[in-house]
């Protein structure tokens, strides 16, 4: 079918201003790739899938500028002792990454393995995200695909000693970065992955995660703290049996960002968590776009999306259970809730289930609100100042999303980044 | 040390006088006790004092020890050294009970430009009056009142009192819901911080708390007026003939 017009011409217009990288073993992927790019066309705002969040800023041909933000906060995960990959504006700095070194991993840059005819990530660069894109397009992850070039692929063997920290460095207001990973846990290999940094002025990444059988990877990942910048992320799992994926978005600030996450569970009893806490005020726009495919019995599936809105700031959830024919005794919870700390900002939830199953449980919700007046009072009543009591209870409506990271010392880290953005607005 | 003196109060959104008049005043070290009938504005005098919002002030005054109450913010009250034990305590989930307590503590102490109380200091503290209301550690970690039963509720209301040492208590049916032991345990807590120079302000519908919470006045407060006082003989009377009696006499 052709595309609309309008679409088409904003499609070529993008795609104009990008250039293929040709050759080596990815060659054929970023082909086919493109070629979804132009059969699907970048997302319009006409698109069911992007009705609460307006697309143009993220496909346009050239990324609207964002402004480097200054502050005095030292990188989230710096106090963690980690294996750090660090790109700025997009691009892989080997000279403030470590070796990439670490027992019970191999870890490869992207525009490394592109040179080599044969690489392991071969038979997942692009597969993932093509599988993703049924039934619903996903055209800006096919558009990453096609032309990121740099990112990690990272293939967990064991289990190794210590998180990989990919951090995200934002230097140039005019930065329009994509990066691609590829991370493959092998059978009953486990690893933690730490995301940070608000990467570019613009910023398309895309994650493709395939867990083999009693594989766990965890993720924790902090977009920053840049106001004006955008964000498009996808990320792509596919989970083996007994195999655990956990997953926890913060973000702070940002004005777009569309955060994608699409699971399938292929094998008995595995496990997925995918979580988010957001703040934001004014003109912050957020999204989570969630959709979990139950294929196998027995697994579990959590959803779990906080959102504190202030000040005109809009809040978007869109977030979807299948449960398909085979998936028996499939375990799914979905909560989105958003805390609104004036009567001006909003927030736009679509919860769906849709279940083909007859032995599961599966339940969702979605709430809006503002603070709860008597827990205000009965905070106040006790001593505690309003606006001290406000923020408590405010970290209190995060906690449920939050509590979802294993990882206490992580956990205590992302609360206090938190209390931190609060106490600020005062 | 309270004194309040001609209240007026009316629903801050609505047409709706519920207090209209109330003289009171509670002397340091003494217990009073207010009783009547359901509706006739206890809790609203109990809220208005602490500073809860949606009820407006028409008339008359309230002060602690001379300051002023209805100028401050509920906080300020507080730190001022009032207390109110809540009739329907509020569940605050994703807040532990003992953060929920220190932060309060801490905050009192602030207000005062005191240091904050050391954790261990606290947690010691803590054990020591929980234990005396058989509230176990179990029940200060949890959020604060969330799957409480009643009993835990007003038992935990309790605690927060025992620890914030308010130099004026006001307790709002705290006997409501609750059975013979629990109720005694209560009073026993009440009891301990009885030392002569705090004051009580006791709410109950039932005589049967002030069995165990020895009063040294009684009121009986009927259509948002106090219509009676006198000594514990007063609720005895409530207790053998109702309410019935005292609002006929009175009108
Ligand atoms: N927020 C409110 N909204 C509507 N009516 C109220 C409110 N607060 C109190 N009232 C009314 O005021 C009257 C007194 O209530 P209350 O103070 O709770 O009485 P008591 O504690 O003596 O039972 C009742 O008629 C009650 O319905
Ligand atoms: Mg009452």
């Amino acid at each position: 079918m052709a595309l609309a017009n309008l679409k088409q011409t904003a499609t070529e217009a993008r795609l104009s201003e990008l250039t293929l990288p040709v050759g080596g073993c990815l060659a054929e992927a970023r082909r086919a790739a493109l070629s979804r790019v132009q059969t699907m066309g970048l997302p319009g705002r006409r698109d069911e899938y992007w009705k609460y969040t307006r697309p143009d800023t993220l496909t346009q041909a050239i990324a609207p500028t964002a402004a480097v933000f200054q502050h005095d906060e030292a990188p989230i995960f710096d106090e963690f002792d980690c294996l750090k990959i660090v790109f700025v504006d997009g691009v892989f700095d080997a000279e403030a990454s470590d070796d990439l070194q670490l027992e019970g991993v191999q870890i490869d840059r992207l525009s490394d393995i592109e040179s080599q005819d044969i690489h392991w990530s071969k038979d997942l660069y692009g597969v993932l995200e093509a599988r993703g894109q049924d039934p619903v397009p996903r055209p800006l992850a096919a558009l990453n695909t096609a032309f990121a070039k740099d990112g990690v692929v990272i293939r967990v063997t064991g289990k190794p000693s210590k998180p990989i920290n990919l951090i995200y460095n934002h230097q140039s207001e005019s930065s329009d970065a994509m990066l691609h990973h590829v991370i493959r846990i092998d059978a009953g290999a486990e690893v933690t992955v730490l995301e940070n940094g608000p990467a570019a002025a613009r910023f398309n990444k895309c994650s493709e995660i395939d867990i083999a059988d009693g594989g766990a990877l965890h993720m924790i990942c902090a977009q920053g703290r840049d106001h004006e910048r955008r964000a498009a992320t996808h990320l792509f799992a596919r989970l083996g049996e007994k195999s655990v994926f956990k997953c926890f978005t913060l973000t702070v600030n940002g004005v777009l960002t569309r955060n994608e996450a699409v699971v399938e569970l292929l094998g008995d009893d595995a496990v997925v968590h995918i979580a988010g806490a957001c703040v934001g005020d004014g003109d912050f726009h957020h999204d989570d776009t969630v959709f979990i495919t139950h294929v196998a019995e027995n697994c579990e599936s959590r959803q779990v999306f906080k959102k504190v809105l202030r000040n005109g700031a809009t809040g978007v959830f869109q977030g979807k259970i299948l449960v398909k024919s085979t998936a028996q005794k499939t375990d799914g919870y979905q909560i989105s809730q958003a805390l609104m700390l004036d009567d001006d900002s909003q927030f736009l939830a679509k919860p769906e289930l849709e279940i083909y199953a007859d032995d599961v449980a599966c339940s969702h919700g979605t709430t809006s609100g503002a603070i709860d007046e008597e827990a205000l009072f009965y905070l106040q009543s006790r001593g505690v100042p309003r606006r001290d009591a406000t923020n408590l209870l405010t970290l209190a409506f995060l906690a449920e999303a939050v509590s979802e990271i294993g990882n206490q010392d992580i956990v205590d880290t992302i609360v206090c980044r938190l209390e931190n953005w609060l106490i600020r607005r005062l | 040390m309270l004194n309040i003196k001609n209240l007026h109060v009316k629903l801050e959104d609505e047409d709706k006088q519920i207090l209209k008049g109330v003289n009171l005043t509670v002397e340091a070290g003494k217990v009073h006790a207010i009783m009547g009938p359901n509706g006739s504005g206890k809790s609203t005098l109990s809220y208005v004092l602490s500073g809860k919002g949606g009820y407006e002030v028409t008339d008359g005054s309230a002060s602690l020890d001379g300051q002023d109450l209805l100028e401050l913010e509920a906080e300020e009250r507080a730190t001022a050294g009032l207390f109110l034990a809540f009739q329907y305590p509020v569940e605050i989930p994703g807040v532990g009970n003992m953060t929920f307590l220190r932060t309060a503590v801490n905050a009192q102490r602030k207000a005062r430009g005191e240091d904050p109380m050391s954790a261990a200091d606290f947690l010691k503290e803590v054990r020591k009056t929980a234990k005396s209301l058989k509230i176990d550690a179990e029940m200060l970690k949890r959020p604060v009142n969330v799957g409480f039963s009643g009993g835990e509720k007003k038992r935990n209301e309790i605690l927060q009192m025992a620890m914030l040492s308010p130099k004026m208590c006001i307790l709002d049916e705290t006997d409501s819901g609750l059975d013979v032991d629990a109720m005694k345990l209560v009073a026993e807590g009440v009891n301990a911080l009885r030392d002569g120079k705090r004051g009580f302000l006791v709410i109950t519908h039932y005589q049967r708390l002030l069995d165990h919470i020895k009063p040294d006045v009684v009121h009986i407060m009927a259509n948002g007026r106090i219509i009676k006082t006198g000594g514990p003989e007063l609720a005895l009377e409530v207790e053998n003939n109702g309410y019935a009696g005292i609002l006929a006499e009175v009108e």
